[in-house]
């Protein structure tokens, strides 16, 4: 099923969106009936996919990282080592970073999943995502969309983190390019820009930051 | 793919009782971080899963009227770590839940999985063990009681009968009022790794610097999570100076049946047994403000 295959990237990503339900369905049915699956390994689950409600049919054997990519396009959701240790495929589900390759898609419904695709609003980076830019955060990009969805969540559950807990919450991805340390400079600029100003951080102060 | 002949899922603790007495072969799962993984890596055959994730009456932690603190098995590390009640009452098994893989995995595994997988080196089991930890079972057949104690069998084996689901996790108020504990995860990365040893401690530390009731667990030193009778025995009414804390690093060697692994060699594991020990026991006083008797 991991085989290497020609994905959409992400820009033609909308095309697999715009697909009607009608479409999606057939489309469960022909890689159903490819693969032999008898219909009973299929369940009907509502999800909303970066603020888009969907209904489709999904596998009990699938899991979510294989319906966002292979079904539905979000091929920002990287798959790494497939046993929920490298973060690659970290998504937010009900605002919460979980590895996707380690969650079944049948416990997606009723959630509401974010992927890096839906972070930036009428093409305009997020704060997140601009702080990994001004960083320079990014080298070959593999772990960038999970560590962003961390870090995302970070900014949006409206705690304080000091340095120390920021580099436990962002513990769960590796990153075998950049030695962590622009990407924990710009977590740590993503935090503190979204309006968190604890007593016990002085990077402002300091002018630590650019 | 992972290879999945069924699933289902319960929609009530009786309904899974029901189910589990009628498919004694189903794989219960929760979180996944431990059966899907094995699943991925081949470690496990076609399966019939039975998911309990959506039990809402398996997940939290109370107080309950007899001061004892209960925690549903359905509890993610992730809210164990966050827990104000725990903070307060069993700050060590925070310790023990946050050391536990990393965040995407806290987000979603349970502590009620961590210990059914029976794992020799899961997090929770040391803190749970020094805690007297007691297991509330049910089948449709009926509840039992078992201290985790005896709950571990063997690598990976645990005393669950086919039908039985783990409801509760009970710490009595004995057991962890007035108690002071520390928890050290020796492994090879601080996050996302699998302990090479763990280390739990509970004491209480009276004037003077005496300690009493002094419990330790070790994990990962033995076939299963175990207790240090001989080293808890000698710790009991002595002053916690560095002498009586290495001799009880010493004893606590005795009750280790390390083995050589390629995490690191049965030698290796006896000397972090007999420094780790005392460096716990240590931070536990410290945390009793019992230091300046040393």
């Amino acid at each position: 099923m991991s085989e290497v295959k020609s994905m959409p990237e992400a820009e033609e990503m909308p095309e697999a969106e715009r697909m009607s339900e009608a479409e999606r369905m057939s489309e469960v049915k022909r890689m159903s009936d490819k693969r032999m699956v008898p219909e009973k390994v299929l369940r009907q689950i509502s999800l909303t996919v970066n603020g888009k409600a969907l209904t489709l049919h999904v596998d009990i054997r699938e899991s979510l990282l294989e319906v966002l990519r292979e079904r539905l396009g979000y091929t920002g959701v990287k798959k790494g080592c497939g046993v929920g240790e490298c973060g690659a495929c970290t998504v937010l589900i009900d605002g919460t970073p979980i590895d996707s390759c380690i969650y079944l898609a049948v416990w997606a419904d009723g959630k509401e999943i974010r992927t890096v695709e839906g972070l930036a609003v009428n093409g305009k980076l997020s704060p997140v995502q601009e702080a990994f830019v001004e960083e320079g955060a990014i080298q070959c990009g593999f772990c960038t969309p999970g560590l962003v969805l961390s870090t995302t969540a970070m900014v949006e559950n409206g705690k304080e983190y000091s340095r120390e807990e920021i580099k436990r919450e962002l513990s769960g991805h590796f990153c075998r390019c950049t030695g962590y340390q622009n990407i924990l400079k710009a977590a740590e600029r993503a935090v503190h820009e979204a309006g968190h100003r604890c007593a016990h951080c002085k990077h402002e102060q300091e002018g630590e930051k650019g | 793919m992972f290879n999945i002949a069924k699933y289902d899922e319960a929609g009530s603790l009786d309904e899974a009782l029901a189910f589990l007495s009628g498919h004694p072969a189903a794989k219960v799962i929760a979180g996944g971080t431990d059966v899907l993984i094995k699943m991925q890596n081949g470690k496990m055959g076609e399966a019939e899963l039975f998911s309990i994730r959506g039990l809402a009456e398996l997940t939290g932690i109370k107080r309950t009227a007899d001061g004892a603190i209960f925690l549903g098995p359905l509890t993610t590390f992730a809210q164990i770590a966050g827990d104000p009640l725990l903070q307060k009452a069993i700050p060590v098994l925070i310790q023990a839940a946050v050391s536990m893989g990393g965040p995407q995995i806290r987000n979603i595994a349970t502590i009620g999985g961590n210990i059914c997988n029976g794992a020799v080196s899961a997090d929770s089991a040391p803190t749970l063990l020094a805690l007297n930890a007691e297991l509330r079972l049910q089948s449709a057949g009926g509840e039992r009681k078992v201290p985790l104690r005896e709950f571990y069998l063997g690598p990976g084996k645990v005393d669950l009968r086919p039908g039985e689901l783990l409801i509760g996790i009970i710490v009595r108020p004995q057991d962890y009022l007035g108690y002071h504990g520390h928890y050290i995860k020796f492994a090879m990365r601080k996050a996302m790794d699998i302990a090479t040893l763990g280390v739990s401690v509970l004491c209480r530390v009276e004037a003077g610097g005496v300690l009493s009731g002094v419990r330790i667990a070790l994990g990962v030193a033995a076939p299963t999570p175990v207790r240090c009778p001989e080293a808890e025995a000698f710790a009991e009414g002595k002053t916690g100076s560095d002498e009586t804390l290495e001799e009880i690093g010493k004893l606590a060697v005795r009750s280790a049946k390390a083995r050589t692994s390629w995490r690191a060699s049965k030698e290796y594991r006896e000397h972090l047994v007999a420094e780790l020990v005392p460096r716990a026991l240590k931070e536990a006083m410290r945390t009793a403000g019992g230091e300046e008797h040393v």
